[in-house]
């Protein structure tokens, strides 16, 4: 083998058997296909940033180059603030997502710790259910919860959302305690019943501190799914002023047959800016609470 | 064990056990007080609901009028129902077709993010911007991208001299097939490559240096070590995959609404059609539940890759 000492120092982000494969080959069989999948999947976003600052009349405008933007402006942020009820849907959603979650990881950790520690009988088949109810899609079970809303007097108001979004974040979020549980060393536990610490203060004093990395994983990750979600919020909401911003940006800011495009692109990224950023601060953790709620 | 503990102390504080102290330190009775929160939710909003559906599919409700039973009518009657069976043939055609280009181009991703490079980290990061993005927020970007008049798309391959005219994406049966497609395998990628990406990982790296040694080549070292290795970590993943393209709803209905003339609906956006919109409750309900099925032949399948992952890591079945 032929490869020049000095380059391999040089190059010092390669590991193992890198050494193998030569620069050139890299770029091709490894770079640029990498190239081509990032900017497939960044391209809508480039455009939705694009078409959300240009002027209207270049929106449709075909003699101009629309990759680019010729005079930017933020009309149409400034339209989407000052004239409609983006605001209200954004806070509306922010109040969903959060008390959703929090409601949702108190059930879990208790449920989990419950399953995992004190093995009540047939504890082992309850955590199977849980895994079984993560696998029930909302999409059929929106029409006999939208009759449940309405008998329960919730339909039309954030407390529908709020008590029904936790049906999907239980079951993934407990799943996801159990396997962080199991890994915590039962010694610790045994030490404190010695001590004469109850149940629910082993729970809070010494499992919760321990499992703070855990519970912000299945946290982040509820945030999102609920920001994401889509069908109970079109189904069990109708006033405009309790519309989560997915639903109210399809169909509040779609006029007849007229698509405002500047304001719709506009609402779409400004929505999806709150994810982007808890995300951003969290990469890590939603990462391994996605892979960990497949691997378990 | 801390249980055992609990048991002997109990035993040797005051000789009668009186029902508090068992409320209190009862193994089981512990457990129902901590399941309780997560029960309740589950019980009164999943297992209830699920129930309910299925009731309903039996019941010619509507919404604002109590149903009566009716038997099988409602399956009798969507069986004649050609849109039916349409919704059924294009739910199987998006689920396959975008499950099949998901698992090749996200096992495809994940094997190129495996190897070692700079901005590892911030490259993977990037990755999953499609997933995190609320799915209606990026199909209605898919939805101006793919307009008939301002397609960018249509503009680009007109100014490269590809076609003359513009292509019309979302207004033609299968243009619209199609087209959901691309959107639904855009934002699933991202899924798939991550997760397979953590298996890929977990890979010990003396087996590829042993294959090496052995004079494998890149392709005989994918086939023969990498796919038997992921195997049931990709079972798992597809089962997630299928399960939620099959149920999607959200994509469709922001995009095509289920048309033109039916084309894209989904057996989920033709059960809100008919139930919400329509008011049929009972004929709504009767779709979500003929969608169970196939449902339970996905989780059945998803099972079998657990427990084998399980049997092949060595572990134990407790």
């Amino acid at each position: 083998m032929n490869t020049n000492p000095a380059a391999e120092v040089a190059r010092d982000d390669s590991e193992g058997m890198d050494y193998l494969v030569s620069l050139p080959r890299r770029m091709v069989t490894v770079y640029l296909p990498i190239l081509c999948f990032l900017i497939v999947l960044l391209f809508p976003f480039y455009w939705m940033g694009l078409t959300s600052i240009k002027p209207n009349d270049e929106l449709i405008d075909r003699s101009l180059n629309p990759w680019w933007v010729v005079d930017p402006t933020i009309a149409h942020y400034y339209h989407l603030i000052v004239n409609t009820d983006y605001p209200v849907w954004m806070w509306n959603t922010m109040l969903v997502a959060v008390t959703a979650t929090l409601l949702s990881i108190a059930a879990s950790v208790m449920a989990a710790y419950a399953i995992v520690r004190i093995r009540y009988a047939g504890s082992r088949w309850v955590g199977g259910m849980i895994f079984l109810a993560y696998l029930v899609p909302p999409s059929i079970l929106f029409i006999p919860l939208a009759l449940v809303v309405f008998q329960y007097g919730l339909f039309d108001s954030p407390m529908a959302l709020i008590l029904t979004y936790p049906t999907i974040l239980i079951p993934f979020s407990t799943w996801l305690l159990m396997g962080y549980f199991k890994s915590i060393p039962y010694e610790l536990e045994e030490c404190a019943l010695i001590d004469g610490a109850s149940r629910w203060q082993i729970l809070t004093r010494i499992v919760l501190p321990l499992s703070v990395p855990g519970i912000i994983s299945a946290g982040i990750f509820a945030f999102t799914l609920c920001w994401n979600e889509f069908i109970y919020a079109l189904v069990f909401i109708s006033s405009s002023e309790n519309k989560t911003v997915p639903v109210a940006v399809l169909s509040e800011l779609v006029e007849g047959d007229i698509y405002h495009w500047g304001p719709l692109m506009a609402g779409a990224l400004l929505g999806s800016v709150p994810v982007c950023i808890v995300y951003s601060f969290f990469v890590e953790h939603y990462v391994s609470s996605m892979t960990g709620a497949v691997k378990e | 064990m801390a249980t055992d503990a609990e048991r002997v102390r109990a035993q040797e504080t005051a000789a009668p056990i009186d029902l508090w102290t068992r409320l209190k330190y009862d193994r089981n009775w512990l457990g129902l007080w901590f399941m309780l929160p997560a029960a309740a939710f589950l019980l009164l909003f999943l297992t209830y609901p699920l129930g309910l559906g299925i009731w309903l599919s039996v019941t010619d409700t509507r919404i604002g009028r109590d149903g009566v039973f009716i038997g099988l009518e409602n399956f009798e009657w969507l069986n004649q129902d050609p849109v039916f069976w349409l919704s059924v043939f294009n739910t199987f055609l998006y689920t396959i077709v975008a499950s099949i280009l998901k698992f090749a181009l996200g096992l495809y991703l994940a094997v190129l993010l495996n190897n070692h490079m700079p901005w590892k980290a911030i490259i993977r990061a990037i990755v999953l911007l499609p997933f995190i993005v609320p799915t209606v927020l990026s199909a209605i970007a898919f939805w101006w991208i793919y307009d008939t008049q301002f397609s960018i798309i249509s503009w680009t391959l007109t100014e490269l001299g590809l076609i003359s005219e513009n292509i019309n994406f979302l207004g033609e049966p299968n243009n619209a097939r199609a087209s959901v497609i691309a959107a639904n395998i855009w934002r699933g990628i991202p899924f798939v490559a991550i997760t397979l990406l953590a298996g890929l990982q977990t890979i010990p790296q003396s087996l590829y240096e042993a294959a090496t040694i052995d004079g494998a080549s890149r392709w005989q070292m994918f086939r023969h070590v990498t796919y038997p290795m992921l195997t049931p970590i990709i079972a798992v993943v597809m089962t997630f995959s299928v399960l939620f393209t099959f149920t999607d709803f959200q994509l469709i209905y922001a995009m095509t609404r289920g048309g033109p003339a039916n084309a894209t609906h989904l057996m989920a956006t033709l059960s809100y059609q008919r139930a919400i919109m329509g008011g049929n409750l009972g004929e709504g309900a009767a779709i979500s539940t003929a969608m169970i099925p196939f449902l339970l032949a996905a989780i059945l399948f998803s099972w079998f890759g657990l427990q084998r992952r399980k049997w092949q890591q060595g572990e134990s079945d407790d």
